[in-house]
């Protein structure tokens, strides 16, 4: 292949005029074709955060248990008894647009390598899905794909999914969102990181074969769609998780000796960002040889060999005498395994194919001379507060109404394809609590597991969408009774070329930090996911929030499903604010208003009385109030206890509809034996509570006795997934 | 909601409910399987019911590439055996001395080819079929039990589920006898829940076999309601006979599509499951 290497040929390789200069001026040559594709794929977005990375350091990344924070492939965090739980969310957007089922898939498969590359089991995946509108005819088949290839990943290589969460709205019409998270446990005294170190020691490849697959996908995540994206189907990869099985037990066989000096998953960008990496990490060279890599078709390039992105791929860095150990593991779990270089004091890159030198790059300037954008932004501009509409229905009819919608009714058709149970240790599945709890096997312990952002909410004040989406994933957190510990984020924006984007991504990234830093909740990874527009039209701003607690005994976890005879107890302030409701989108057909504001301090005190609560045992279940407000809650808690409640009269001072549906945030309802010990409690700690009513029989009842049965609401709950994949 | 308990007498009368497999009587009403078909069962060993000498169980679960579930399937037979299984690798020739073989679930070879079928060509195979022909107690959990009716073990197959995607939900089994190995601490007619996770759990066999199976009480289990009624909305995947669970000849090999094994612990939201463990523990140290 002799294509003239151009700054036009660049260009279609994604890197700008003035990228492209820096190339030449780092090599003081024209670079060749496996070179330019190198520098293109390291500078792209996706592995440079080239646009994010100067506001990326405003979030705060440091606490006293955390182990490892951004930088590695997942974040660590140390829960106690010399455990630490290791995670990550990862957003795989664009293959899923082009190709759902596959690009869910492998986005899964992607995760759960950047938690067992560093030593840990995973045990337990979630996931953060956004999709167009029900209506739209291609809605319906991305979402099947989606659903079944998480599942059809997850499944099979027997990590449960046990949480996430789903949206629909037009924004997401041809540009979806699937973010993965996995969460794996390891010693602390045994996690794995990718700085290669020792001079000549052999580079190792293990897991599949490297075929034509994914060339390109990092370019591909960093660029805008236009109505010929179907085109690009193949550089979508494909997913096999029965060999991702393999080498998840291999690994983790190999990782139990002291074999490995460094490992990375070959994730984006393939052998070329694991390599360049982990040689750049440990500030060594390293010497390819690809002739020697494990091909699954015939006459690869080393251009396409350095780009592919075939998955359920490791590169490791071995001790030499453990080598031959090393290969009768991946033998026995009958993985490819071939020594593939090694180690130099060149502080370069180099890479040989057929006896012909195809790169030879330095790789400090590579990584430190990556392009760093500063781009141009424009503050987002609030919208301005709603006004009280009128209610046009009623309190029933709208709870009717708004328990079915998309947004807010059952997730069991989704959750019922994901194996939720495989490991044995899922104490609270989906639909069961505000957080997902997994034990850790023969332990007390638990975590509490969460995906949340809002993102109507962003759209209409990135800097409060961003506080709120931290808020609500250490509200969901802390309804277990969990202790909420750290995060990591999965930011979803449009074109970051554009100033208004920029500026919805500074001031999301702003609210994010003042979350975070007011709550103890540090972000220990993440993703940046930029370019998700399709011709011209962005997603609404999507940062999504992975978060994790940790609660012991697991025991003393509460779900949100109340007993006949509780009384529920609402605990934070109610002001009725409806801007940017569902109630508004759902009933009066708009989408308007400031987004509920957030007071991080009233969270924060809100937030730590609960967890109080809940470990004295004074608190039977928990439900926070998010999307739909305060009656959605309560039908929710009676659905999931399978009882009825009677409510107490709203007061006064507050429109009923504005009571009943406002999003105001920091709240949480409580489900208690002994309600007034539990009001004296809060009015002693200073916190807004109010005895809501009772559960008993089998109807949603109001103080003016209206009534709504809880077969009724559980049909209109449980109607649309059904209906509208079965029409 | 009760959810582990005894058949109500008017789901008997309702004629919801099997007939007993140890008596001769024919099942009546919606669950007669083949019209005409007199029920004559063998007997079934009787063991004895000395629950005492658990530690005596030695247990192992084989692990072929893709087994998923060997770890929820140890915890249960840990906490009814006293004592961890033994893992052997497919590729063993030679089984350690142990008293039940169990085949847990998973995707054994990517589930590529066909559930199981590559499984049942394992070097491991031989061992296991020789260990059943001399009477030896085997169980197969979903993987497991398509890799038995794979390797003969069992009759009949899995195919895809009638609604052609992956389930995973709770399920509720009734117990269709209690005198074997693997029942003998439930009750005939108790309906248990259980966790089920498959994309191909829908039993089929040609008529010749059921009727067999029927004819010698080798159904263990059938997907029911709470209640015991065995209904179409009950059954998960579109079994035949709404099926979930079959026996060998000798009453020995067990296959079922169900996870007894992920409810063994009153935190993961229940114990329905332990009476299985518990009670082939205890007929086998006996």
């Amino acid at each position: 292949m002799t294509q003239p290497i151009t700054a036009a040929l660049a260009r279609q390789f994604g890197l700008n005029d003035a990228e492209y200069d820096r190339v030449l001026a780092i090599l003081g040559r024209t670079p060749t074709l496996t070179e330019l594709g190198i520098f293109s794929v390291m500078w792209s977005e996706h592995c440079s955060y080239k646009s994010s990375r100067v506001h990326l350091r405003e979030l705060p990344t440091k606490a006293p248990w955390v182990i490892h924070g951004p930088g590695e492939n997942a974040g660590v965090v140390d829960i106690g008894d010399g455990l630490a739980a290791i995670f990550k969310m990862e957003s795989h957007n664009h293959p899923s647009f082009i190709e759902p089922y596959q690009g869910a898939a492998t986005g899964v498969g992607g995760i759960l390598r950047d938690v067992f590359t560093m030593g840990a089991r995973p045990i337990a995946n979630l996931n953060a899905l956004r999709f167009g509108r029900p209506e739209n005819p291609v809605t319906r088949r991305v979402v099947d794909g989606v659903v079944r290839g998480i599942g059809g990943y997850g499944n099979c290589v027997g990590v449960p999914t046990v949480g996430g969460e789903v949206n629909f709205h037009a924004a997401y019409d041809g540009n979806p969102l699937v973010n993965a998270m996995t969460v794996g446990i390891a010693r602390t005294d045994a996690i794995f990181l990718s700085a290669a170190a020792g001079i000549g020691n052999p580079v190792v490849y293990v897991g599949s074969k490297t075929g034509r697959d994914g060339i390109h996908g990092a370019t591909m995540a960093s660029a805008e769609f236009d109505a010929n994206s179907d085109e690009k189907r193949p550089t979508v990869q494909v997913g096999d998780p029965f060999t991702e099985k393999l080498l998840i037990e291999a690994c983790l066989e190999l990782m139990a000796t002291d074999a490995i000096v460094a490992i990375q998953d070959m994730g984006a960008a393939g052998l070329t960002s694991s390599s360049v990496e982990m040689a750049g990490k440990g500030g060594v060279g390293i010497e390819l040889d690809l002739d020697a890599v494990p091909q699954r078709e015939a006459a690869m390039t080393a251009y396409e060999m350095m780009l592919s992105e075939s998955q359920e791929r490791m590169l490791m860095v071995l001790k030499p005498e453990r080598q031959a150990m090393a290969q009768k593991i991946f033998e026995k779990w009958e993985l490819d395994f071939a020594v593939i270089g090694h180690l130099t004091d060149t502080g370069r890159i180099v890479v040989r194919h057929r006896g012909e030198l195809q790169a030879d790059i330095e790789l400090a300037p590579l990584a430190d001379q990556a392009p760093l954008y500063s781009r141009p932004y424009t503050e987002p501009v609030k919208a301005a507060p709603l006004a009280l509409p009128a209610d046009p229905v009623g309190i029933l009819p709208a709870l009717e109404t708004l328990i079915g919608c998309p947004d807010l009714c059952s997730r069991a058709w989704i959750w019922n394809q994901y194996d939720t149970t495989v490991g044995g240790q899922t104490v609270r599945r989906p639909g069961t609590a505000d957080a997902a709890i997994v034990r850790l096997e023969d332990t007390d312990k638990a975590l509490a597991l969460t995906t949340d952002c809002t993102p109507r909410y962003c759209a209409a004040d990135p800097e409060t969408g961003g506080a709120q989406a931290v808020a609500e994933a250490w509200r969901n957190i802390t309804a277990t009774g969990a202790t909420p510990l750290a995060v990591t984020d999965n930011l979803n924006f449009g074109n970051p070329e554009k100033p208004a984007i920029m500026g919805q991504i500074v001031a999301a990234i702003r609210g994010m930090a003042a979350s975070c830093r007011a709550l103890d909740f540090p972000v220990v990874s993440g993703n940046v996911s930029l370019y998700n527009e399709t011709q011209g039209t962005a997603i609404l701003p999507t940062p999504a929030i992975g978060g994790l607690g940790v609660i012991e005994p697991a025991s003393r976890a509460v779900g949100l499903a109340p007993a006949a005879g509780h009384e529920l107890v609402l605990l934070g302030e109610t002001r009725g604010h409806l801007g940017r409701s569902l109630w508004l989108r759902e009933i009066i057909g708009q989408e308007v208003g400031a987004p509920p504001p957030v007071d991080l301090a009233a969270e924060r005190r809100t937030g730590d009385f609960v967890r109080g609560r809940i470990a004295a045992g004074a608190i039977a279940a928990c439900h926070d109030v998010s999307d739909g407000g305060l009656l959605v809650a309560v039908a929710e808690m009676a659905l999931g206890g399978h009882v009825g409640v009677t409510l107490l009269p709203a007061p006064d001072d507050i429109a009923p509809h504005a009571f009943w549906f406002g999003e105001d945030q920091a709240r949480y309802i409580a489900a208690t034996g002994d309600a007034s010990g539990l009001l004296a409690q809060a009015a002693a700690s200073g916190i807004p509570a109010r005895r809501m009513g009772r559960a008993s029989g089998d109807h949603l009842t109001l103080a003016d006795g209206a009534t709504i049965s809880l077969s009724r609401l559980r049909e209109r709950h449980e109607s649309f997934f059904a209906a509208w994949m079965n029409p | 909601m009760k959810i582990c308990g005894w058949l109500t007498s008017s789901a008997v009368a309702a004629g919801l409910v099997g007939a007993t497999p140890g008596g001769n009587e024919a099942p009546s009403g919606a669950l007669r399987p083949r019209p005409g078909l007199h029920l004559h069962l063998p007997t079934v060993i009787q063991y004895d019911p000395n629950p005492i000498g658990r530690e005596r169980v030695k247990a192992a679960i084989v692990i072929f590439p893709g087994t998923n579930r060997e770890r929820d399937m140890a915890i249960a037979l840990r906490g009814a055996t006293g004592q961890r299984p033994a893992m052997v690798w497919h590729q063993e020739t030679v089984l350690p001395p142990v008293d039940l073989v169990v085949i847990p679930g998973g995707f054994s070879h990517g589930d590529y080819l066909r559930c199981g079928a590559m499984a049942a060509q394992s070097p491991v195979m031989p061992a296991i079929r020789a260990f059943a022909a001399r009477g030896g107690h085997v169980l197969g959990v979903c993987n497991g039990f398509q890799i038995l009716t794979e390797a003969g073990l069992l009759p009949g197959a899995l195919l895809r589920n009638a609604g052609l995607r992956f389930v995973s939900q709770d399920c509720f089994l009734r117990v269709e006898r209690a005198d074997t190995a693997f029942t003998r601490h439930y009750q005939r007619g108790q309906v248990f829940r259980a966790p089920l996770a498959h994309g191909d759990g829908n039993y089929f066999a040609d008529p010749e076999t059921l009727n067999a199976l029927e004819a010698e009480g080798r159904v263990a289990f059938r997907y029911a309601t709470p209640d015991g009624a065995v209904t179409l909305q009950s059954n998960p995947n579109g079994s035949i006979d709404s099926i979930a669970g079959i026996y060998s000849e000798n009453f020995r090999v067990l296959g079922l599509m169900p996870h007894p094994e992920d409810l063994v612990d009153p935190l993961m939201g229940g114990t329905d499951g332990k009476p299985l463990f518990e009670g082939v523990a205890a007929a086998l140290a006996a």
